[in-house]
């Protein structure tokens, strides 16, 4: 606990500017790669990523030492010439965009290495560090790095609020944009720009790997949480802030530990949760939805056939016969099993009343069992009248749509085909 | 781009194995990291297919996490694993190769250990290709047509897997893990260019991944630079090169 608090009330500046260094270098990543994602880019940054270090190390060759607006301007350039590249090969062969980046990445990489081999054989002094941009050195974040960042991070933020519409719309529909006279290429060219700023910036804190885990996974994440671009950007940003601060609190706890690492795992454990419990698009919603109607159909599928376990002995005006369920599979082969714990639920929802082994239909039940048998009457007297499938096939199709009939195709159908009550004829 | 993934992700499943065996030379390294390998297509798949996340962006995450496990586990290793260094793993060590000697008879020097691997490796593979290689084809090309013909593609597709895996594992000691990337996706992209039939392709890759490498250890060796670093940039600037000459040939041809 106290490690805590000295942890969030920074007594020690070094921290401060860790602190504040990651939270930048986080949101500007998270905003642009939103973009990335959504221009189903993602992998781009991992391109640029990896090209950075030849320009890195030109920068280095340029100077002569580690200064970093040197180091910065060549990673710029070598980062915006890597996607230059990845486009112009697709544009121009068959290769795919996938196998273009791997292309790309691996050259530039493989010139950084070739690069930085040479700068080590010569000898210069200055040269201790470059290593870093390999795997990220976060701890080594100082006062005049921290001002670059949020420098970074406020114009990634200006240039979106002003061109908020515009990024929008090439980010959705890039030819919609073209069609109402947007000039896509230099969108596309500022968002590319924008880009290699954002990884440009990380680089030397979180390493190579680990910067296009910042691009790729808070806006994937954020993507399970909602549809709209304004809200999906805060959310990125909100996750990816939270883990840059949970993994720079881990490794100031645990010495030695790196913190990239753990920004990373921080934020992947969070796309993790995001994707089984998101309310909308999480698999278990989806499984308790796809559950759901699984039920509702074996329900209404039961109601149906106490119905029909009705008319077949010609009482169909007070449907309170007693039955078991064993009477019901003579009617419709159900799964046994499913059918006792549908027969259950049944009874919870009071549609169903029991008695010794017997179970009976309660009055609300009995309107319900009408209502299905008529829905799927009604539909297949519809096919029959007024399309042109045969008889022999009317019934499969009601049989699916009895259960999605809203009360006002209902309603519509009535006065379509002038039936009240529960049309007699069965297919 | 699948290779990247793979040749990140196999980062922890060689930190574990290293653990339970502590030898860098042992076959458990080898099984693990193209264990890891294969897991990390996976759990791609999964992402893609059940969490319905896009393609690019879930081989993105997958090899991002796996990639930070690994530097974690070899961070909280602490000292005990000096051999297994992040440089290593990022750049392969091609030139201290030497240092893993295969001698037999207590002092006849035959060759690097890693040449033995690589070579079995090859075998592996090479073998694996030709007995298979109407299926890869099959799968490779129409996979949906492999499907309607009853073959099983999840078998194919998972035997591909491991043997990309089985060659990132292999290479990316000597090579490192993003440049094992490089051998994977350059030649064969830039035979692509230039060949249409599959057989012909496969050797024209072949080729011009053997041509990088010769070409390439003279340049670095020139420069005194780094041997891996300098046959992928052989590599790629030859792709380049084909990618210029074919589009020229093109337009040549539109105006005849």
């Amino acid at each position: 606990m106290e490690t805590f608090l000295d942890f969030i009330s920074f007594k020690d500046p070094n921290v401060f500017y860790v602190v504040i260094g990651i939270f930048c270098i986080c949101s500007s990543s998270a905003l642009i790669g939103t973009f990335a994602y959504l221009r189903k880019r993602a992998l781009i940054g991992d391109a640029i990523a990896h090209a950075l270090l030849p320009g890195i190390c030109l920068g280095f060759l340029v100077a002569g030492e580690k200064n970093i607006i040197y180091l910065f301007a060549g990673a710029f350039l070598t980062g915006w010439l890597s996607t230059f590249l990845v486009d112009f090969i697709v544009n121009r062969s068959k290769v795919k965009q996938d196998a273009a980046i791997g292309i790309v990445l691996s050259s530039f990489f493989a010139l950084g290495i070739v690069l930085l081999t040479y700068i080590q054989n010569s000898g210069t002094t200055e040269q201790g560090g470059l290593n870093s941009f390999l795997f990220g050195q976060a701890a080594a974040i100082n006062k005049s790095e921290v001002s670059l960042f949020a420098g970074i991070l406020v114009i990634v933020v200006l240039i979106i609020i002003v061109f908020y519409r515009q990024f929008l719309i090439v980010s959705f529909n890039p030819d919609f944009a073209k069609s109402i006279g947007l000039k896509v290429k230099t969108i596309e060219f500022l968002l590319t720009s924008l880009t290699v700023l954002a990884i440009a910036s990380g680089i030397q804190a979180l390493g190579v790997v680990l910067m296009s885990a910042l691009i790729i996974t808070p806006a994937a994440a954020a993507r399970f949480w909602t549809n709209n671009l304004l809200k999906m950007l805060l959310i990125a940003v909100g996750f990816s802030v939270l883990s840059g601060w949970v993994g720079t609190y881990i490794s100031y706890v645990n010495f030695g530990m790196p913190t990239g690492p753990w920004v990373v795992l921080v934020l992947s454990i969070i796309t993790l949760l995001s994707f089984v419990f998101s309310v909308n698009h999480g698999i278990l919603a989806r499984f308790l939805k796809a559950r759901k109607n699984r039920r509702k159909i074996l329900h209404e599928n039961i109601l149906k056939a106490l119905y029909q376990l009705h008319e077949r002995e010609g009482n169909t005006n007070e449907l309170n016969r007693r039955f078991s369920p064993r009477e019901l599979l003579s009617i419709r082969l159900f799964d046994t099993r499913n059918l006792q714990n549908g027969i259950q639920r049944l009874k919870k929802q009071s549609l169903l009343k029991q008695e010794g082994g017997l179970y009976f239909l309660t009055s609300q039940g009995a309107k319900e069992s009408k209502r299905i048998v008529r829905l799927h009457r009604l539909w297949e007297q519809y096919l029959l009248k007024r399309t042109q499938i045969d008889a022999y096939h009317v019934h499969s199709g009601a049989e699916a749509i009895e259960h999605i009939l809203s009360p006002e195709i209902e309603k519509e159908l009535i006065r379509e085909l002038g039936i009240s009550g529960i049309p007699e004829e069965d297919f | 781009m699948v290779g990247d993934a793979i040749s990140h992700a196999v980062l922890p499943g060689i930190v574990v194995a290293y653990f339970f065996s502590g030898d860098k030379t042992s076959g458990l390294l080898l099984f693990g990291a193209t264990l890891t390998g294969v897991i990390a297509s996976a759990i791609i798949d999964f992402l893609s297919r059940k969490a319905k996340i896009q393609g690019d962006a879930s081989i993105g995450i997958t090899y991002t996490l796996l990639f930070a496990l690994g530097m974690i586990m070899i961070a909280s290793g602490g000292g005990n694993n000096v051999d297994l260094d992040m440089n290593c793993v990022l750049y392969g060590d091609i030139a201290t190769i030497n240092l893993d000697k295969v001698i037999v008879d207590g002092n006849l020097y035959i060759g690097p250990y890693a040449f033995y691997v690589e070579l079995v490796a090859f075998f592996i593979i090479l073998i694996v290709l030709l007995v298979g290689f109407k299926g890869f084809k099959l799968i490779s090309f129409n996979e949906d047509f492999a499907k309607s013909l009853g073959i099983n593609t999840g078998i194919w597709h998972y035997l591909m897997m491991g043997l990309v895996a089985l060659t990132t594992v292999v290479g990316f000691e000597v090579v490192g893990a993003v440049l094992v990337v490089g051998f994977l996706i350059i030649p064969p992209a830039t035979a692509q260019l230039i060949v249409n039939q599959l057989k012909n392709m496969l050797i024209v890759a072949v080729a011009f991944g053997v041509g990088a490498v010769i070409i390439g250890f003279y340049v670095a060796s020139w420069f005194n630079v780094s041997y891996t670093g300098g046959m992928i940039l052989v590599a790629g600037i030859n792709f380049f090169i084909v990618l210029f000459l074919s589009n020229f040939s093109k337009k040549l041809k539109l105006k005849a």
